[in-house]
């Protein structure tokens, strides 16, 4: 099916997500449509999908003008998503969730299971999807559940179908998968729209590169196209893809870590007792240990028990040789750790206060921003200023509520409350997951020259190009332990297999048998 | 080790990006702007667009009550509340015009006289409305009465004056213990929590405000105030019990303040036919009268009851403003109460912030009792505590948990007990109809969208991102 996509417009109040975009999509083609967050990617897709209505243009489906008031018209239609975010009914099983809304039934109405089952093996079958009708969804790994979500829009007759950044929630194994089944569908004549802000997976997958900036598309690319020119567009200026940074001068031990061990709170729902099982390691100033997994490997927990969030039943946590394992957050935070959180409107902001409050969060009881229990609000506020202005945080003004910004500047805002006090030890988990480019660059800056003055840093990252970027040693996590210790000079693959539970490192050899408890089908080597 | 200096001013960072042509995101665009974070599944309708951010958005896990309490305190403008009060009303007018047996009358005879039937409908509203009036605000024969004395003086001296006073006494009088206890309310609230438990903390500070008004005797000033202070100290060791069980425990502060409005509501009972707080050689649940020297002085001549307690009220409200917006305490509350992870991340006791909310809240409604048995009644009953706590939730909301918000509400209420004893007074319509009143500018005040539908307001939240969250927080 041939999609044409003339002159789409949308528009939400004063801003315009989409700028009369223009996009034709070939029948068996993967065509990859790139750019930063907040350049209007996911809105166009949900315009496409009928989720949105656009203010001008059209849609041409094989010559004909067709519009989509909802998403039905869109399933009717032939297109096919997947989100971003699955939605799957965790407790039904997997051939449930496919049919979900067009079940199969008997002449009386029932659930005709046994025509359910096989018509998801048939179809997952003839695109080597492997999905086991009869699992429960919450059982399957996340990239498994991916290809639930596939086979659902297969089993709507989808034609075109959207995958809104697929590979956020995957390892390099499970990606490499994902990219064989897309090959697979298109070669079987299905058309398929692949959303992404990472230049190497679009180079690796798709047909033709589409670049939207700012709600317009700034041009179509071969795959052929550099990483450079591609970023060069993306972002509408030359970007440093790889932070300069120079050889890590480490100092003395800022962080010791030894044999700590942090229970799950849900004992029931995962048979595996410990979140952070017999963790142990050293940082030293002015180096930063980069710490990679798969999201969900408890690196969370670490980050939370480092910080005092979680408690820990073992081991010990030394800063600067003081023990720290038992001490409140804000003792941590007082002795000099900066935290920058996982989940950054969670943990790290509250949405609704202003950036001058926000940028006090954790320093608001102290002197200048405090005297006895008055506020100083003139302190806070010229505080709030300079930050903003050192930082460059894009905010009309200081009292402009933060969940407004976009995340990257909601991160700036983060990054320069953390860093702006005098800390020893820097803790960042996914520092710039959902950035654009441009955010990541300065991010990752910033994170480097705090090393460069001296910091202890430890960076949790579930995206290799990030570890790659800032690590001066990478530590792999795996089911609550650290499966091994490398230089940043470790091939990809290695550190994949690392990330998969089959560490055979120095120091890992205990964990060799933990690959074989990883649930559902083995991650394939990449 | 090292790294810029702390607080003190920070060394400007020698990296910013380029400067050089145009940057991502600019000012407050937001990210993939009011785009669907979650999309309904497949055959789904298109959903309502969900404010949020890219990757981390994850609707729809905020614990109900929370999105209840936003919904109420946040999602409404001052212009929907205002109109709610309209509307109300309006339909009380309705209420009170077809529920005179004059007005059905004339309605029955339509036909015959349509224009006698719109007539006696709008005389009966307007005569309840204009009685109300009067008994609320002023009433205008009072001024007429002044003039017609020989002197300014002898009005003066004859109580003229004070009489055209009377109806906003009358109204400060009332709404006294509705902005106390409604400050008890609406503090909690702002830290995310719900304090139904009002009366139980109101009987605490009244009973021991009662206890120190005639149990101990000090001379008249000190006395006040010590009755006073013990007020609060009484709410407060409620509220404090409440705090600890939610810190401690986590038992929900719902329920621990629903169960100890009735232990305190017994304990009241219960003392009062003892000894230690009951009137002796009297068989009512009642205690003694407080000395003179413990019941606040009026403030406005002695023949208009607005006592001193309405100034400890207004005082209360700026406290708590400033406690609120200005405080680091207050700034611990409101981190709380928004976002209580970000606040433990940050360093902060949120079990520490809840006991201490319940403290001040506790305080607060035990005020609202001391001002009543000191101001007015200057005794206690079993039922003294009447309907202020349940009243003090409406108030809160109705003033959006904001302190100058609950004293307005406060004074509205206040308002229309007072006018609704002339209006029963003076027209055959009974006085419940406020209670009537005010229910209905709570259900116009919880249903926010049926107002700006009624009045065609643009919807606030339906407007696309930015405007969702674009209201201060100070104050």
């Amino acid at each position: 099916m041939k999609l044409e996509l003339r002159g789409i417009t949308k528009r939400f109040g004063s801003l315009t997500a989409n700028d009369h975009i223009d996009l034709t999509v070939l029948p068996g083609q993967i065509h990859a449509l790139l750019g930063e967050n907040g350049a209007g990617k996911t809105t166009l897709m949900n315009v496409l999908y009928g989720l949105l209505q656009p203010d001008e243009g059209e849609f041409i489906l094989d010559g004909q003008p067709t519009a989509f008031h909802s998403p039905k018209d869109a399933i009717n239609a032939g297109i096919g998503m997947v989100h971003q975010h699955f939605m799957l009914v965790p407790v039904f099983t997997v051939a449930e969730n496919i049919t979900l809304g067009v079940e199969r039934t008997h002449a009386l109405g029932l659930l005709d299971r046994r025509r359910t089952r096989r018509d998801v093996r048939e179809l997952s079958e003839r695109y080597g999807l492997h999905v086991d009708p009869d699992a429960l969804v919450e059982d399957i790994p996340v990239g498994v559940q991916q290809r639930v979500e596939i086979v659902k829009a297969l089993l709507r007759e989808a034609r075109v179908l959207i995958l809104d950044e697929p590979t956020a929630v995957l390892t390099p194994g499970e990606t490499e998968d994902l990219f064989r089944v897309m090959r697979e569908l298109k070669a079987g004549g299905t058309s398929i729209i692949f959303i992404s802000h990472k230049l190497r997976e679009v180079q690796a997958i798709a047909d033709t590169i589409t670049v939207l900036r700012r709600g317009k598309v700034v041009g179509e690319r071969p795959p052929t196209a550099s990483d450079s020119e591609l970023a060069l567009l993306m972002v509408g200026r030359k970007v440093e893809l790889r932070v300069t940074k120079a050889p890590a001068q480490p100092g003395d031990v800022v962080l010791d870590v030894a044999g700590l061990t942090v229970p799950t709170g849900d004992h029931l729902l995962t048979d595996h007792p410990a979140a952070v099982d017999d963790v142990s390691f050293q940082v030293r100033a002015g180096e930063i240990l980069g710490i990679a997994g798969v999201q969900g490997n408890g690196q969370t927990e670490l980050c939370e028990a480092l910080m005092g969030l979680l408690p820990s039943v073992a081991g010990s946590v030394r800063l600067s040789g003081r023990d720290i394992t038992s001490a409140t957050p804000r003792d941590r935070l007082r002795a000099g750790v900066g935290y920058i959180p996982e989940d950054r409107q969670e943990d790290g902001l509250v949405t609704d206060f202003s950036v001058a409050d926000n940028l006090i969060l954790d320093v608001y009881d102290r002197p200048p921003f405090a005297s006895g229990l008055s506020l100083n609000l003139d302190a806070i506020r010229s505080t709030a200023v300079k930050r903003v202005a050192d930082f460059d945080i894009r905010t009309t003004s200081t009292s402009t509520p933060t969940g407004t910004l976009s995340g990257g500047n909601q991160q700036k805002v983060i990054l320069a409350r953390e860093i702006g006090r005098d800390v020893k030890l820097l803790v960042a988990s996914q520092p710039t997951r959902g950035l654009d480019v441009g955010s990541i660059e300065f991010v990752h800056r910033r994170i480097v020259e705090q090393r460069d003055q001296g910091v202890a840093v430890v960076i949790v990252s579930s995206e290799l190009d990030e570890i790659y970027a800032l690590a001066d040693r990478i530590a792999v996590m795996y089911e609550g332990r650290i499966t091994g210790f490398r230089p940043p000079t470790t091939s990809a693959e290695e550190l994949g297999l690392l990330m998969a539970g089959a560490g055979t490192g120095p120091d890992a050899g205990t964990q060799a048998g933990a690959a074989s408890d990883s649930p559902g089908e083995p991650t394939e080597p990449v | 080790m090292s790294g810029p200096p702390g607080e003190g001013p920070v060394t400007p960072g020698p990296v910013t990006p380029g400067p050089d042509g145009p940057q991502s995101p600019g000012p407050g665009t937001p990210q993939d702007a009011g785009t669907p974070a979650i999309a309904t599944s497949a055959s789904g309708d298109a959903p309502p667009p969900a404010s949020g951010g890219e990757e981390t958005a994850q609707d729809g896990r905020q614990p109900f009550g929370r999105i209840i309490l936003e919904s109420i305190v946040e999602g409404n403008s001052a212009m929907v509340t205002t109109l709610a009060i309209v509307a109300a009303i309006v339909v009380g007018g309705l209420l009170i015009a077809f529920t005179d047996p004059v007005v059905l009358t004339a309605w029955s005879n339509f036909s015959a006289n349509p224009g006698n039937a719109f007539a006696q409908a709008w005389d009966s509203a307007a005569g309840s409305y204009s009685a109300m009036f009067e008994g609320a605000i002023f009433n205008p024969h009072t001024i007429a009465a002044v003039f017609q004395q020989a002197s300014l003086a002898s009005a003066l001296h004859d109580g003229y004056v004070s009489a055209v006073f009377n109806p906003l006494s009358e109204t400060a009088v009332n709404a006294t213990p509705l902005i106390l206890a409604g400050l008890a309310v609406a503090l909690a609230f702002r830290a995310g929590l719900f304090n139904i438990g009002a009366t139980s903390q109101w009987i605490g500070g009244a009973m021991l405000a009662t206890w120190l008004g005639f149990g101990v005797s000090l001379p008249p000033f000190i006395h006040c105030v010590v009755c006073v202070i013990g007020g609060f100290v009484g709410g407060a060791v409620i509220g404090w019990v409440v705090g600890v069980l939610k810190a401690r425990t986590g038992a929900h502060e719902v329920i621990v303040t629903i169960m100890l409005n009735y232990v305190m509501e017994y304990l009241l009972s219960y003392l009062l036919g003892t000894s230690a707080l009951g009137k002796p050689g009297s068989n009512d649940l009642i205690s003694p009268n407080i000395a003179g020297s413990a019941v606040l002085p009026h403030i406005a001549g002695p023949s208009l009851r607005i006592n001193a307690g309405f100034l400890v009220a207004l005082a209360a409200a700026v406290g708590v403003w400033w406690l609120l917006s200005r405080s680091t305490l207050g700034f611990e509350f409101r981190t709380v109460g928004a976002n209580p992870s970000a606040a433990r991340a940050a360093g902060m006791s949120v079990e520490r912030t809840w006991i201490l909310v319940f403290l001040i809240a506790g305080g607060l409604a035990g005020l609202s009792g001391a001002a009543v048995v000191q101001g007015t009644d200057h005794f206690l009953t079993f039922q003294s505590y009447g309907t202020y706590g349940i009243d003090a939730i409406t108030v809160a909301l109705l003033g959006r948990a904001r302190p100058l918000g609950t004293v307005l509400a406060a004074l509205l209420y206040g308002g229309l007990y007072a006018g609704g004893v002339q209006m029963q007074a003076v027209t055959q319509t009974p006085a419940s109809m406020t209670e009537v009143i005010q229910a209905l500018i709570v259900l116009f005040v919880a249903a926010p969208a049926f107002v700006r539908a009624l009045f065609r307001l643009r919807g606030a939240k339906a407007g696309g991102e930015g405007q969702t969250l674009a209201k201060g927080w100070s104050g």
